[in-house]
């Protein structure tokens, strides 16, 4: 890469004391993001896929412990004062959450929360405002956003409230777009609209975007690279074809095959992986994955494998039995 | 338990023209209109459609759980809308439910030789050591080592693990038909594969008959060897699984097939034609409900309620213009 990464996640480690202990939620991750691609990082819940935003947009729990660096845009965002972060977040790095109805201020219109926005982060007056926000609901796919903007979040739909946090999310044309499960509370024809809906928007703002998810359908068509992560770390990251076709990590492998898929017969068992992810308050000493791995063997229950690269210095992966990149295929 | 003598050649299952509506202010929440369905001895009828479409209420309704408004649902020959009272409940013994959320489902304060023993305290087994016996070989027979669980309280098991109590407590009972409402929904993707492999277990060693519904449709497909899609109160259409999927009639089922997203890079997704959201079912469309959705409506959708009609065999949709 010839220009720095516009996002650039270094070394970062989020800590969080608990009753029952230290609870280490991301571990020693690494990962970057260019100008206009979109990253997926895919997990099952407590991976620290969702800590790993909040580390990036620096709102995690006052009580967690953060080390590393996030470099966004030229800022170590680590540095920066909580003014001239806030100035930060909602202008250039925007995000949108899983649940909209708790995202929007259920007591203040649609109107007042994009007109906002538009006011703190771009200095527009009432009218100017208020015409951007129109066009901003037409954009998103809001039918009569006149009328909408008088409205409150309780009276739309789901699919409508999550349009709306799209719509202020890329109001002031955000360099990058943190979007944490966008559709998991939708359904599936609506999930599809508004994955639509952020590909057509982020192509055209040349924005680049995390795409945070549990499901591997999702990233698949949607994303140019891939972050599996598991217990806390990153297992394995590759371009996002390179992934699904040439997967070293065990884990990534069993995790699709898991999936129950739409072009198998009925009744064909599904290869499940045993067991459950570890307790993140008690680390093991290994490989995390190593209790439910079918490769797990001596040192894997010792030792913590590195990220090592895989036939491309894009394709890293963190496992000492790699599944071998299948015959013919790899160069 | 005593059972009367039924016709075995039979559906197990048969529900007839069926209404459900709930009262909300002065106005009708029109949840189930007019289903009708059957499910044989040993089958699985999966049941999919979008969040408010009724399927959880048809799901309910079968079981009386919510009383319909009209209609009949026949339990292996008897009508269970017309038992009350303590007829009813022992029919219940037969028929039981699993539910979304494994963790809401189980009461948080009793531990779970408890939990999984109810049903067999309701249905008057008297012998300690009996219920004893049976509650730890249902807890073997989901995964669950008796002696480990019994003692303990719903918190200190997993999601996963949970929901397998939860399958405990329905099958202790030795019932013939589970109504299985959105069971895998709130787990992750590598439990989801050990709770649908452990329901297939347990269809063949109990010899079940499965209502399996749900929102997604691999899901569905995996355990179903029909499938039935609601939309709006409405089915849509009903066929054997495998072809319901290679050959959709209806254009509802065809839109929730495209819109799966497909773990496959090479497939990249169709951009979906803008098809708008579901109306509200107080105030369901005239006609097929499905018209303000569908690309292929005219006047005669919005006209004429569509009914279910044969399109191939085995397979029933109801639309005024098919797909095939």
């Amino acid at each position: 890469m010839t220009e720095a990464p516009l996002l650039s996640v270094e070394d970062v480690t989020v800590n969080l004391p608990t009753p029952r202990g230290n609870l280490r939620a991301v571990d020693h991750v690494d990962l970057t993001v260019g100008a206009g691609r979109t990253l997926g990082v895919v997990g099952e819940s407590g991976c620290g896929k969702t800590m790993l935003s909040r580390a990036i947009l620096q709102l995690l729990p006052k009580k967690a412990k953060l080390s590393g660096r996030v470099m966004f845009d030229g800022q170590d965002l680590l540095q920066l004062s909580p003014e001239k972060l806030r100035k930060l977040r909602g202008r250039s790095l925007a995000v949108v959450f899983q649940d909209p109805m708790t995202s929007l201020n259920p007591v203040l219109t649609i109107g007042t929360q994009l007109i906002e926005t538009l006011q703190e982060h771009l200095e527009l007056d009432m009218a100017a405002a208020t015409r951007r926000s129109v066009e901003l609901l037409a954009a998103v796919g809001i039918p009569a956003p006149e009328q909408r903007l008088m409205q409150y979040p309780h009276q739309l739909s789901g699919g409508m409230r999550q349009r709306v946090a799209i719509a202020i999310a890329l109001s002031c044309e955000p360099k990058l777009l943190i979007a944490d499960e966008p559709t998991t509370a939708l359904d599936v024809t609506i999930q599809a609209q508004i994955l639509d809906l952020l590909a057509r928007e982020q192509r055209r703002r040349h924005m680049a975007m995390v795409l945070i998810t549990h499901d591997l359908g999702v990233v698949a068509g949607r994303t140019d690279e891939v972050a599996v992560m598991y217990a806390g770390r990153v297992v394995e990251r590759a371009p996002t074809p390179a992934l699904f076709k040439k997967m070293r990590m065990p884990y990534t492998e069993a995790l699709l095959a898991a999936l129950p898929k739409i072009d198998a017969a009925p009744h064909t068992p599904l290869p499940a992986i045993s067991g459950r992810p570890p307790d993140p308050t008690r680390p093991l000493k290994g490989c995390s994955f190593s209790p439910r791995c079918r490769y797990a063997a001596g040192q894997c229950h010792t030792e913590k494998p590195g990220l090592a690269e895989a036939e491309s210095p894009a394709h890293l992966y963190a496992c000492f039995h790699p599944i071998e990149a299948g015959a013919g295929i790899s160069a | 338990m005593m059972q009367q003598p039924s016709p075995a050649n039979g559906p197990l299952l048969d529900v007839n023209d069926l209404v459900v509506e709930y009262p909300v202010g002065n106005k009708i929440v029109h949840a189930v209109s007019s289903v009708s369905l059957q499910i044989a001895r040993g089958e699985t009828l999966g049941l999919v459609g979008e969040s408010g479409c009724g399927k959880s209420t048809l799901g309910r309704a079968v079981l009386q759980l919510r009383r319909p408004v009209s209609g009949r649902v026949l339990f292996d020959g008897q009508d269970l809308t017309a038992m009350q009272g303590d007829a009813l409940r022992r029919m219940r013994q037969r028929v039981q439910l699993i539910f979304q959320d494994p963790i809401a489902s189980l009461n948080p304060r009793r531990r779970i030789g408890d939990i999984v023993a109810e049903p067999l305290i309701i249905a008057g087994v008297k012998d300690p050591a009996k219920r004893k016996q049976l509650v730890d070989d249902v807890l073997s027979a989901v995964g669950l080592d008796p002696a480990l669980v019994v003692g303990r309280l719903p918190h200190e098991f997993s999601g996963g693990q949970c929901q397998r109590i939860c399958i405990a407590r329905a099958l202790v009972l030795n019932p013939e038909f589970i109504v299985c409402d959105e069971p895998v929904s709130a787990l992750d993707v590598s439990i989801r594969a050990q709770i649908l492999n452990l329901l297939e277990e347990m269809k063949a060693r109990y010899g079940l008959t499965l209502l399996f519904i749900a929102h997604d449709l691999a899901v569905v497909k995996s355990v179903s060897d029909r499938v039935a899609v609601m939309y709006l109160g409405r089915l849509c259409e009903v066929g054997p699984s495998e072809q319901l999927f290679a050959r959709p009639a209806h254009p509802y089922t065809a839109l929730l097939i495209q819109a799966i997203p497909m773990p496959d890079p090479d497939v990249r997704p169709a951009e979906t034609v803008p098809v708008g959201e579901p109306p509200s079912p107080i105030s369901p469309p005239s006609g097929c409900r499905f018209r303000t959705r569908c690309p292929r409506a005219d006047q005669q959708c919005s006209d004429e309620v569509p009914e279910l009609r044969t399109v191939a065999p085995g397979q029933f949709v109801a639309c005024h213009h098919p797909l095939i």
